[in-house]
């Protein structure tokens, strides 16, 4: 049609015309740069057919990342990392900055994104057996990546400068002090010196906006660079095993037959899980915005709790939960033996089936892997290992007296800590067994054996009681039946 | 892709034996002078960052107090500022200790921070137990373990009395290796 005009009213069509020049001009870019074609080229690369909705988790983590630099630069405009300025940036940058409160959840909403979207394209991979021959180093590339994401998301939270940054700085720096031979330099290292202090925010500052973001930038261009050399994995099929000696030629015939361009036909699909995702994590940043600030980050305060960010919750279960006596081997190796394992995985299963359908331990591991994660986390978020500081006394109604040994017991119940651990009738702390019904389980001399002894996790209390006063704790729990009398 | 300059590095290598070896010896200048230039900038940066691991802190005594304000069998809380505040530290430059008058002239100040990993134990008066919010350690009204993940007893900071004031010895955050 256009054409066709063109032909006909030469002089007349601006439209044609402006399309004419940027044409030429876009010819003479493309010459002395080369890029355009280039890009094109690239663009337009064959990929096998069949590559849908699955293969989207990837691009969806570079997307949360790109918002991540973006939001991350915005925030820089305003934040100041040092010790006693940033706590106070950040409550300008939520409560008066034009659009802070937003920003501040875009980076945050951002993180939890690039965490799960990691999570899900490393999941889909190993289901896939993409990352056998020849992908193995796209594998251990990811897992590097993997690696960073983390260490973002635990810098970022000691940035956001409150009393809970205070408090994971110095549990990473008793962390890391728990490594063979380095561990003291390594938690001086983290602190900045020996205690938290004007030098820790700013170290964690550079590592956060400068190091890490620079190793994920050259990270994901030789991830890339691995993907577009090897191409993206087919969809396995079963029964259709990786041989290194002939994956190569089979991949290039299957592109030839059957092979599209990857913009637009696939890349559609990256383009529009992108915007849904960026328009979740807007949505979620417009309606419940950035996290609270905590106390300010004076580690002087001793009523803090700390908590970790959701994504490291499940972390934070595991170091409660851990038998006492294997913690040490535990911080010591545990976390490097799973970075080994994952590095290592295409090393050692680099060719043979890919489908998970042949692969029941592949499905096996990441169910247990989901369920693990997700069942530590559960218990990280309600942590019962932890004292109910808040406990309240019990209230006449729950204890069933106002005077005499039953009163005087759920008041030493109370005041010795008891409630702090354990549960009567849905009040105190879930450290240890709920008593609400003790009497019904336990005589009145094996609570006193169990109250002086103490346990595992439940202190000793003989020095801590008179006499008396055990009478009377045992007198309150003596009431403590479900009535049925 | 067809540049023309990719096809130079491919049909460089016809030359004479002198010119071969000049190119060896430039390429090793090359190579030597740039791990040199390297050397210069990444040295002092090393420096510049890795001193705090061996930086050694000066410790100094800092008064928390009269004598007069502690009673007798109470345990408090007390802050002070630490060894060598920084200018911009503000209020991250604070330390805390759980600090107990025993008797008339006998103080003993225990670390806030829980042996597990860190976390600021609390004291709990009336039950005589200091208790970690993080992961459930409790301690004995002596520091030592009562119950919980805890490898080691709360540590104990120097204290001591002088021209009527208590005074703590700053420390550095209890890094526990066992």
């Amino acid at each position: 049609m256009a054409a066709w005009r063109f032909r006909q009213r030469p002089f007349r069509s601006s439209k044609n015309n402006v399309k004419q020049i940027v044409k030429q001009l876009w010819n003479w870019v493309d010459d002395r740069t080369g890029l355009p074609g280039m890009i094109g080229r690239t663009a337009r690369h064959l990929v096998p057919p069949d590559a849908k909705w699955w293969y989207v988790f990837g691009s969806a983590t570079l997307c949360a990342f790109m918002i991540q630099v973006i939001s991350g630069i915005a925030l820089a405009f305003v934040y100041i990392p040092s010790a006693g300025e940033a706590y106070s940036t950040l409550h300008y940058i939520s409560e008066q900055a034009p659009f802070g409160h937003f920003l501040r959840g875009l980076h945050y909403y951002g993180a939890s994104a690039m965490v799960l979207m990691v999570g899900l394209h490393m999941a889909q991979v190993f289901l896939a057996g993409s990352y056998k021959f020849p992908r193995e180093l796209n594998w251990a590339t990811g897992v590097l990546l993997l690696a960073f994401t983390l260490a973002m998301g635990f810098t970022g939270q000691l940035l956001r400068g409150d009393q809970n940054a205070v408090w994971t700085v110095v549990v990473a720096a008793e962390q890391a002090g728990r490594t063979p031979i380095i561990g003291q330099w390594l938690a001086h290292f983290i602190l900045g010196g020996d205690t938290v202090g004007g030098a820790t925010f700013t170290r964690f500052f550079a590592i956060h906006v400068f190091i890490m973001p620079g190793f994920i930038f050259a990270f994901v261009g030789l991830h890339l660079w691995l993907v577009l050399r090897h191409g993206i994995s087919e969809p396995p099929k079963p029964g259709k095993l990786v041989d290194p000696k002939t994956y190569r030629q089979e991949y290039k015939e299957l592109l030839e037959k059957k092979g599209n361009p990857f913009w637009p036909d696939s890349a559609w699909r990256d383009v529009v899980f992108c915007v849904a995702m960026i328009a979740a994590i807007a949505a979620l940043a417009f309606v419940s915005g950035a996290p609270q600030l905590g106390e300010p980050p004076d580690p002087s305060i001793t009523t803090a709790s700390p908590r970790p960010d959701w994504y490291f919750m499940w972390y934070f279960a595991v170091l409660a939960l851990l038998p006492h006596g294997t913690e040490q081997y535990f911080l010591d190796f545990g976390p490097l033996i799973v970075g080994i394992i994952l590095i290592a995985l295409p090393f050692v299963f680099n060719r043979g089936e890919r489908s998970p359908w042949r692969r029941p331990w592949a499905i096996t591991i990441v169910l247990m892997t989901v369920v693990m994660i997700a069942t530590l986390w559960v218990e990280g978020v309600k942590s019962p290992w932890s004292p109910n500081f808040n406990a309240q006394p019990l209230s006449a109604s729950v204890v069933g007296a106002t005077n005499g040994p039953v009163f005087l017991g759920a008041q030493l119940f109370h005041d010795k800590g008891c409630l702090n651990c354990h549960l009567i009738a849905g009040d105190g702390g879930r450290r240890g067994p709920d008593l609400t019904a003790v009497a019904d389980r336990l005589s009145a001399n094996q609570m006193i054996l169990k109250i002086a002894n103490g346990a595992v996790n439940m202190p000793a209390y003989a020095a801590n009681l008179t006499p008396a006063q055990m009478d009377e704790l045992v007198a309150f729990l003596q009431t403590r039946r479900i009535q049925r009398q | 892709m067809n540049e023309p300059n990719t096809k130079g590095s491919s049909s460089c290598c016809v030359a004479s034996p002198a010119e071969l070896s000049r190119r060896k010896f430039l390429a090793r200048l090359s190579v030597a002078a740039g791990g040199i230039g390297a050397l210069i900038v990444a040295l002092p940066v090393a420096g510049f960052i890795l001193a705090p691991l061996f930086k050694r802190t000066h410790e100094v005594w800092r008064s928390v107090g009269k004598v007069e304000s502690f009673k007798i069998g109470e345990t408090t809380a007390v802050q002070y500022e630490d060894a060598s505040p920084l200018p911009w530290a503000g209020v991250m430059a604070r330390s805390a200790a759980w600090l107990r008058r025993v008797n008339a002239d006998t103080f003993i100040a225990f670390s806030i921070n829980c042996t597990h990993l860190g976390c600021p134990v609390r004291w709990l008066a009336e039950a005589n137990l200091f208790m970690c919010p993080c992961h459930g350690g409790v301690y004995y009204e002596d520091g030592t373990v009562a119950a919980g993940p805890p490898p080691l007893p709360l540590r104990r900071y120097p204290v001591r009395v002088k021209n009527g004031s208590v005074e703590i010895q700053t420390a550095p955050i209890p890094i526990i290796k066992k």
